[in-house]
């Protein structure tokens, strides 16, 4: 509900098993490829965008991958939640931009890389000198047109089939032709004209491709869009209907229960509760990891017993016996507060570096003295601190009259590497 | 966050949100708790510049979502010159969203089921310089910061939290006021202050490309 659980694996994108690299559409600078390749290798993108300037002192090396990968990497649009995308539609946030620290670092570099690549050509260690022009004016065309075509598919009002879009491609579509056709009128050179003339032809053929490419692949394009367009539409339809259905029916609860106070604070918590997980998608899918777990506990002891009970989770590992009987434990001293601390509030902090997992449960009750709960009371010492430490596992309480209790739970995370995600809490008495 | 600050006057404060009925009841408590002067109310983004150019308030009260662009919009276009200070009140849970707007700019982020005093305490806090976490945010920080960092970056110092600042947000995290937390560390309330305007600090400054590369992670769970 309240809290922060990030993937202990990060989540990039995983197709069969493997990590595979996409470009950002949001922190792209121009095709997303740097960025998308630093993210997949976990370094900076600045030395990525540097790796390529580089690679391009050796025959355009660099170039050529840039444009390779732009082609082979998918576009990875940023993935939210509903309230987000719908708050980002309306206006109502401003979504990520691109800091003007990466675009002047990375203008540097390209600068520096091309007073090396002048250099270069210079002193006669470059490109063939008749090559540069049309290499040069090619690569800037494609550019252009490439990163239309992303743009294009990324949202509707850019596939309209006029305008600056339109222009630019016609633009470069028509100078690649253009060149091409002016390279073998100025190139009367004997034997080599051949070769020339093959290659001027293959410049020609990528022009016309990209003149007419875009259109073929948005016809396509346009037909699949269309069809996921209806398919969410009405997926949304049916969320929609959810809802409304969720919220009328609490609205009508709370009519019902004007003059109980309790019961109205719990019916309105609960349906913000759930509207704000929808929402924001704060809610784990998987109920099998340790912090849905502990999420879960919050809200279900904040319904029955009609207390707040805040959750903040760190970090997450998956929900093994020793860790569910952690959960099991904070569950108890959740309960323990809310039923004899007499507060209008519980603050639930569960946090995990992988190898401990601890959970403290804090509230600012009338609190009592350890030493006084009699040895046979079960709350307490069986279903607290003995739990916890049969699992090997440490309980400390604090609790002193006036100043409220804390219950601190620390169990180490088991590192057998058979404890996986499917066999949860196996053998274990259920709660 | 339970201890009030002593502050000169009484502090003036304009309520941003695109909710009427959300602003009626804000101002109806803060005007209850008799600290507090709402200069005024303005509901999008432009109007909301308007307001703090016109009446400089010490504490703008800040909602994260808002026709225009959002509260981080309003700070950005206020500029760094602007003498007052942002908190941010939202109900937004969005991770992205809420260091989003702590990166613009703002001392400090609070959720709307706050409570009336606790929400005058958090303004005077603010206005006197000082950070507002609520233990939702000190969660946030404690995950944007997991972990450390294989590779060495443009500023080490901005880019992890120190043991003591980790301390602070993870006590926080558990609900400790301020003085609670200073308490149990024993070191004074001044010392907390400190601690936690250095992490917001970093929060604003980091480049750890981390940070960013957390919040794109959480949107793909």
């Amino acid at each position: 509900m309240t809290d922060t659980a990030a993937d202990p694996q990060g989540a990039p994108p995983r197709v069969g098993g493997l990590r595979r690299a996409s470009r950002p559409v949001d922190r792209r600078l121009l095709g997303g490829v740097a960025v998308g390749v630093a993210e997949h290798l976990g370094v900076p993108p600045l030395w990525v965008r540097a790796g390529f300037v580089v690679a391009t002192w050796f025959n355009g090396a660099g170039i050529v991958a840039y444009l390779l990968l732009w082609r082979l990497l998918p576009l990875a649009q940023p993935k939210s939640s509903p309230g987000v995308e719908s708050a980002t539609r309306r206006g109502l946030r401003t979504p990520g931009r691109i800091g003007p620290v990466d675009v002047l670092q990375t203008t540097a570099v390209v600068a520096l890389g091309v007073g090396v690549l002048v250099l270069l050509q210079v002193v006669g260690l470059g490109l063939n000198d008749g090559l540069v022009v049309p290499a040069v004016v090619a690569v800037v065309g494609v550019a252009v047109v490439w990163r239309q075509l992303d743009d294009a598919s990324l949202s509707r009002w850019m596939r309209q089939r006029s305008g600056w879009a339109l222009a630019s491609r016609v633009g470069a579509g028509v100078a690649l032709v253009a060149i091409a056709g002016l390279y073998v009128v100025t190139q009367e050179r004997g034997w080599n004209a051949l070769v020339d003339l093959a290659s001027a032809s293959v410049v020609a053929i990528v022009g016309i491709g990209l003149l007419l490419g875009p259109w073929i692949v948005r016809l396509m394009s346009d037909l699949g869009a269309e069809r996921r367009e209806r398919i969410r539409s009405q997926e949304r339809a049916d969320v929609a209907a959810h809802l409304h259905d969720s919220v009328l029916q609490t609205l009508a609860l709370l009519q019902k229960n004007a003059g109980d106070q309790a019961t109205v604070a719990t019916l309105a918590r609960r349906q913000e509760r759930e509207l704000r997980a929808w929402l924001y998608g704060d809610e784990a899918d998987e109920a099998d990891t340790w912090a849905a777990a502990l999420r879960a506990v919050a809200a279900d002891v904040e319904e029955t017993h009609q207390v707040p009970v805040e959750a903040v989770v760190v970090g997450d590992v998956a929900l093994d016996p020793d860790v569910a009987a952690l959960v099991r434990a904070a569950r108890e001293a959740v309960v323990n507060a809310a039923k004899h601390a007499g507060v209008d509030r519980i603050d639930v902090y569960g946090e995990t570096d992988g190898r401990t997992v601890e959970v403290f449960v804090r509230d600012r009750g009338i609190g009592f003295d350890p030493g006084d709960v009699p040895e046979d009371r079960m709350g307490v010492r069986g279903s607290i601190v003995d739990r916890v430490e049969r699992h090997g596992g440490t309980a400390s309480i604090r609790s002193s009259a006036g100043q409220g209790t804390e219950v601190a739970l620390r169990m180490p995370v088991r590192t057998d590497p058979t404890t996986s995600i499917d066999h949860t809490s196996e053998g274990e008495d259920p709660t | 966050m339970t201890d009030r600050l002593p502050t000169p006057g009484r502090l003036r404060v304009a309520i941003v949100d695109d909710h009427a009925m959300f602003r009626t009841g804000v101002r109806t408590e803060l005007e209850r708790s008799g600290a507090v002067d709402v200069v005024g109310e303005a509901e999008d983004v432009d109007s909301a510049i308007e307001l703090v150019r016109a009446t400089a308030p010490d504490v703008v009260l800040l909602d994260v979502h808002m026709p225009g662009g959002g509260g981080g919009e309003v700070i950005r276009r206020c500029g760094p010159t602007t003498k007052s200070t942002f908190l941010a009140l939202s109900v937004s849970d969005a991770a992205e969203d809420v260091i989003g707007i702590i990166r613009a700019g703002a001392r400090g982020y609070v959720t709307k089921n706050i409570s009336g005093d606790e929400l005058v305490d958090s303004l005077a806090r603010v206005a006197a310089g000082d950070a507002v976490f609520s233990p939702r945010l000190a969660g946030f920080v404690l995950d944007a910061f997991a972990g450390t960092i294989e590779v060495a970056q443009v500023d080490e110092d901005l880019d992890r939290l120190t043991e003591r600042e980790r301390e602070v947000m993870r006590l926080i995290a558990r609900g400790y006021a301020y003085k609670e937390v200073a308490q149990e560390l024993f070191i004074s309330v001044k010392t907390v202050e400190t601690h936690v305007s250095s992490v917001l600090r970093k929060l604003q400054l980091s480049s750890r490309h981390e940070l960013t590369k957390w919040a794109n992670d959480r949107r793909l769970i």
